[in-house]
């Protein structure tokens, strides 16, 4: 009689609903078995779920050494590396979604790296803390200092987010890049997401927005079909 | 000497690199647990330069552990109640396998330097020889560290479909202008014992011993971290108050060499040190493909696992980094760590909880993988 010598793994299951709110959002946006790259993937949450839920065919890249050990150790596929060094290597239309979470702020080249994004993925999937937030707004206004929020919420100099924007910062940014934006999602501070048309309401109202985007057609991107 | 034996290449012969054609010739091999009935959980073990196929048990010369008990056996990674796992001892190599040492079958002689000059591919593929008589169409996992790291890159690029999952560990994709001098010093070494005779010592009584221990001793060193040295020995002296002024083993490192020099010599040959160190030296996997190394990998179906080690100086990050670079360059399924030790190049021989637990991680996702895809 034969044994089956490799069970099927370890990992407990992961509910629906399991994962960070602004995740779920982004999780949404990835249609089921398709590939995907998650640029600063922590220690996989968003790759597993995806991966139990869209059976999609997932890989990572981490800066830190020890989150990627716990998600490789997890099963899933993840390198050590820095986006703003290793997106280069990879080849043009490489996935189908090439995901940059809450990480933008913090690249030295944003541009560039919007760029990759979109070279590399027939679509990338972005999120961002909005600066145009009221409660920025108001504590910049009112007390003079810089914002600590909830979405931001280290002091200014110990922040390694080097380069804020707000939602009309970026849209602008996505239309001089010829970046088309296929949907957009903001989360007010309530969690409610709503609000999916760009309008200075959006920007004083959201905390974070997720973006779905696409090489647009006057884009300067390569274009490789889709 | 305890394992298997399988004699290869006699209907066709194994055309290696250097052009000479080699058959029949014989590869030794051992085997940990059973193969399943689709026979899909084999996994072959790689050996380093101067390992052998004595991975899991005592080994038959020396009486030591074998070499990666630390990562093979029950519970282990590595777990023989759950995968099939095959370690042959390398082409060149001295445990039973075609080699130096071993009778030319032409001629009824030891080979000595008449044995042909051959290469990481080669080993390779006298390895899927191997595989291919054990009835074996996929291998699970090919696994292995440093030279062993080599024979896996090896494998997944020559035979693409027949791995599914690769682990180098400790490697690169060639062996650095640095790696290559300290071979050569080895070399060197050999040659210039007087009982090394161009190689044909077997029936003078005499062996090369001094200048192969001189070999280990250096090689040694390079397997270690500067760190982990100074942890372990530091100044202190050896069995004595104060320093002799003169040319014993006053100091405890010197001793420690001495003895990893003396206990090398028991078991390995200097002509298999010479051909397998030679092997490691001309390995540069992307010469092979054009000088561009992600050529190697293109289209691959097989899932990576590379691992690097902080302190390791001999294949040190950069070395890995460039692999999942190559693989990067072709959207390969690749995860890379690089794992925190001042251990050095011997890490991954070693105790490391954090090499166990990516490792066993990932063989378990890559199951869980295969499953979804053959279900």
């Amino acid at each position: 009689m034969a044994r089956d010598p490799i069970p099927a793994g370890g990992r407990p299951a992961v509910a629906p609903g399991k994962i960070r709110r602004d995740l779920q959002l982004v999780a949404d946006m990835v249609a089921p078995r398709t590939r995907v790259l998650d640029v600063g993937c922590g220690d996989g949450a968003l790759l597993d779920y995806l991966d139990r839920e869209k059976q999609v065919d997932g890989r990572g890249i981490e800066i830190d050494n020890t989150r990627v050990a716990d998600a490789v150790a997890q099963g899933l596929s993840v390198i050590q590396g820095d986006a703003e060094t290793d997106l280069p290597d990879f080849p043009d239309g490489a996935f189908d979604y090439v995901i940059l979470s809450q990480t933008l702020q913090a690249m030295r080249e944003p541009k560039t790296i919007l760029e990759d994004l979109l070279r590399i993925g027939r679509r990338a999937i972005v999120s961002f803390p909005n600066f145009g937030h009221w409660a920025v707004r108001l504590q910049v206004m009112f007390r003079g200092r810089m914002p600590q929020t909830r979405a931001l919420d280290d002091p200014w100099y110990a922040t390694p987010n080097i380069h804020l924007c707000t939602i009309a910062d970026f849209e602008a940014l996505c239309d001089e890049m010829g970046i088309e934006v296929e949907r957009r999602v903001a989360l007010t501070r309530t969690g409610r997401p709503g609000l999916n048309r760009q309008s200075a309401l959006a920007n004083l109202l959201s905390e974070q927005a997720v973006y779905l985007l696409r090489r647009g057609t006057r884009g300067s991107g390569s274009d490789i079909g889709a | 000497m305890p394992g298997a034996r399988e004699v290869l290449g006699a209907d066709i012969p194994l055309r290696l690199d250097c052009g000479v054609e080699l058959g029949p010739f014989t590869v030794a091999y051992r085997t940990y647990g059973t193969l399943n009935e689709d026979r899909s959980n084999a996994i072959l073990i790689c050996h380093a330069l101067t390992g052998d196929q004595f991975v899991a048990e005592s080994h038959p010369i020396t009486g030591k552990p074998g070499w990666w008990e630390e990562m093979v056996g029950p519970g282990k990674p590595l777990d023989p109640t759950r995968y099939f796992l095959i370690c042959a001892n390398v082409l060149g190599g001295c445990m039973g396998t075609s080699g130096p040492k071993e009778i030319n079958p032409a001629t009824g002689q030891r080979w000595g330097l008449e044995f042909p000059m051959i290469t990481i591919r080669d080993m390779v593929r006298a390895q899927k020889l191997l595989i291919d008589r054990l009835g074996i169409d996929q291998l699970f996992c090919v696994i292995g560290g440093s030279m062993g790291g080599m024979q896996v890159l090896e494998w997944a690029s020559c035979y693409p479909e027949k791995v599914y999952a690769a682990v180098p560990l400790a490697s690169g994709a060639y062996h650095s202008a640095q790696n290559i001098a300290f071979h050569e010093v080895g070399r060197q070494a050999i040659i210039a014992d007087p009982n090394w005779t161009q190689g044909a010592y077997y029936d003078a009584g005499v062996r090369p011993s001094r200048g192969l221990a001189v070999a280990r001793m250096a090689a040694h060193i390079t397997y270690l971290s500067e760190t982990a040295l100074h942890r372990k020995f530091g100044r202190r002296l050896q069995d004595r108050e104060a320093i002799t002024y003169g040319f014993e083993a006053d100091f405890q490192v010197e001793s420690y060499l001495r003895h990893q020099g003396i206990t090398f010599v028991e078991r390995f040959d200097a002509n298999s040190y010479l051909y397998i160190t030679r092997a490691m030296d001309y390995f540069d996997l992307a010469a092979e493909h054009g000088d561009v190394l992600a050529n190697a990998f293109r289209d691959t179906p097989v899932r990576f696992l590379v691992v690097s080690f902080t302190s390791d100086w001999l294949f040190p990050t950069s070395e890995s980094r460039e692999i999942v670079r190559a693989l990067n360059a072709v959207a390969a399924n690749v995860s890379f760590v690089e794992i925190e030790t001042d251990k050095g190049h011997d890490a991954f021989l070693l105790d490391e909880p954090e090499l166990r637990a990516t490792l066993e991680g990932f063989l378990t996702g890559a199951a869980e993988h295969r499953g979804h895809r053959t279900r």
